[in-house]
């Protein structure tokens, strides 16, 4: 009995024919020989975010970015002229890692007039330009214009900061996106700026843990607790308003009562003290709704998810959001981080609310993240290899279609003609 | 701090007894002694603090954002213990969510208080 109707074609999943409905191979998700393609022909292609403009509040900001799938470090600053730009982490000297603190390996921030080589002091300007070098007169001809830092493409779309490590990217980040995202654009994310933030190493491939977040499916399953036990259903299903697809990218909605319209009993004594719990505080302050933001029409809309190909997701509620990225550290971990987004505390009450919120967001991810360790591990015996997916996993479908699509396409590109 | 020395405003002096463990002004601070507890002792705080729990919100919400004083702030930390333990006493049962197995999850940054 489905609840929300379905496209013409009879599935969410057939309405997208290059998709298929057959069984998928998740071999993508275990093999090293893949996940050192995928570095070159995604993460080295892709955009990427690595951070908010918000992060890079003054002239001299700047921020480190480790990002393993590419084997490099990348420094973020926001220069005199206001704009915002990425460099290669590296002093075009000796090669030294140009900006860290204690250990090379840690992510830093901060605000600096110049950035000064720990090695032999030469220093760089916030445009990456080579401003000094010790005892210039000892080097033979060096001509400094041509020893700037190395720079990464960087753009910047809604506030969200992208590099992409293709010296020549084959799309504008704009292109990159696509429409399906860049109906967002009035979206005031800017607004939202109070935000508790996690980090995690996990151990499963980053795409496993990214299909955690893209269905809905196993919610009452491995989220059994989402419900409280006295009026949870023993065969609950979960059904989705909305599914979407453009390009590499995706998106889901699903339906939400308003909280204070629920029975009590739904939800935990916790929630009805403080008016926030799972989907976030009760009511928050009005948001601009964009037209993008729920392109199903589903009523009453709940929240929507945006899958930014590769690692990125949005999950946009009533009027907070939150956010992850999958870093891959190798083809069976990744490092998780993740953000919730509110409009900033006027009193103390919205506050909790905040910390309810922070507190559940973990209280589940944990959930998935434990579980998704012993995935990847039987994935790794590789005797099964023939998944069947239901039409409420189209978009776990589509995402490793579309990793596998791009390092096909990295392999043809760099295949002899003739052969 | 003392034993003797009171933290939280005199209307709430029956948690003084809780205060030295439970007031936390960090989330990793109160998820680390959710984790520490065991379940029997979590829940006599947790019991102990539910008749109040709305009125102790209350309380803190009188005071702007930045600028509540001292014991009320204490009473905000063990409001905050006071969520942490709520998820393992309503929602698990267990001091550890259920099947995070060796799952870990930093939380790297929030606002304060």
């Amino acid at each position: 009995m489905a609840k929300w109707p379905k496209p013409a074609e009879g599935s969410w999943t057939e309405h997208y024919p290059q998709l298929g409905t057959g069984p998928v191979s998740f071999r993508d998700s275990i093999s090293p020989e893949f996940y050192e393609l995928e570095r070159e022909a995604v993460f080295k292609r892709a955009w990427l975010n690595v951070a908010r403009v918000e992060e890079l509040p003054r002239v001299g900001s700047y921020l480190t970015k480790e990002i393993d799938a590419a084997k490099t470090s990348v420094i973020v600053v926001k220069g005199r002229d206001q704009q915002i730009r990425a460099f290669y982490n590296i002093c075009r000297h000796r090669g030294n890692k140009l900006v860290w603190n204690d250990f090379p390996n840690e992510e830093v921030k901060g605000t600096c007039r110049q950035f000064t080589c720990k090695y032999h002091g030469w220093r760089y300007d916030l445009k990456g330009d080579l401003t000094f070098v010790q005892q210039e007169g000892e080097f033979f001809g060096l001509d400094s214009a041509q020893y700037g830092l190395k720079p990464v493409n960087c753009d910047i779309w809604n506030g969200f900061i992208f590099i992409n490590f293709d010296p020549e990217p084959r799309q504008t980040l704009r292109e990159f996106l696509g429409p399906m995202i860049t109906a967002l654009d009035d979206y005031p994310f800017e607004l939202m700026t109070e935000r508790y933030e996690f980090a995690a190493q996990n151990n499963s491939n980053w795409k496993i843990f990214a299909d955690a977040f893209q269905e809905y499916y196993h919610v009452p399953s491995l989220h059994s607790q989402q419900v409280p036990s006295e009026v949870r259903q023993p065969n609950q299903t979960f059904e989705c308003g909305h599914f979407q697809i453009d390009g590499p990218h995706r998106l889901v909605s699903t339906a939400g009562t308003r909280r204070w319209l629920m029975a009590p009993e739904y939800m935990y004594p916790v929630e009805r003290v403080t008016r926030s719990g799972l989907v976030g505080p009760w009511r928050t302050p009005e948001t601009h709704q964009s037209a993008g933001l729920n392109p199903g029409g589903i009523e009453p809309w709940g929240i929507t998810n945006f899958q930014i190909f590769p690692n990125l997701e949005i999950l946009i509620y009533h009027g907070w959001y939150l956010l992850y990225r999958y870093w891959p550290t190798s083809h069976n971990t990744h490092k998780f981080e993740a953000y919730n987004a509110f409009h900033p505390a006027r009193t103390v009450h919205e506050r909790i609310e905040h910390e309810v919120a922070s507190v559940v967001l973990k209280e589940f991810a944990l959930q998935d993240a434990g579980m998704l360790g012993g995935t990847q591990a039987a994935l790794e015996y590789d005797v099964v290899d023939d998944f069947p997916l239901s039409d409420q996993e189209i978009l776990v479908r589509h995402l490793h279609k579309v990793a596998v699509d791009w390092v096909e396409e990295y392999e043809n590109e760099r295949r002899p003609v003739g052969v | 701090m003392t034993v003797t020395e009171t933290c939280l405003p005199s209307a709430f002096a029956e948690y003084e007894k809780f205060a030295q463990k439970w007031c936390l002004a960090t989330e990793p601070e109160r998820w680390a002694a959710r984790l520490a507890t065991p379940m029997p002792e979590i829940r006599q705080f947790y019991d102990a603090f539910t008749p109040r729990f709305e009125e102790a919100i209350d309380y803190c919400d009188k005071f702007p954002l930045d600028d509540v004083p001292e014991d009320a702030l204490n009473l905000l930390h063990l409001v905050y213990s006071m969520i942490m333990v709520s998820m393992a006493v309503e929602v698990f049962g267990t001091q550890k969510p259920a099947d995070s197995a060796d799952a870990v999850m930093h939380r790297v940054s929030a606002p304060v208080p």
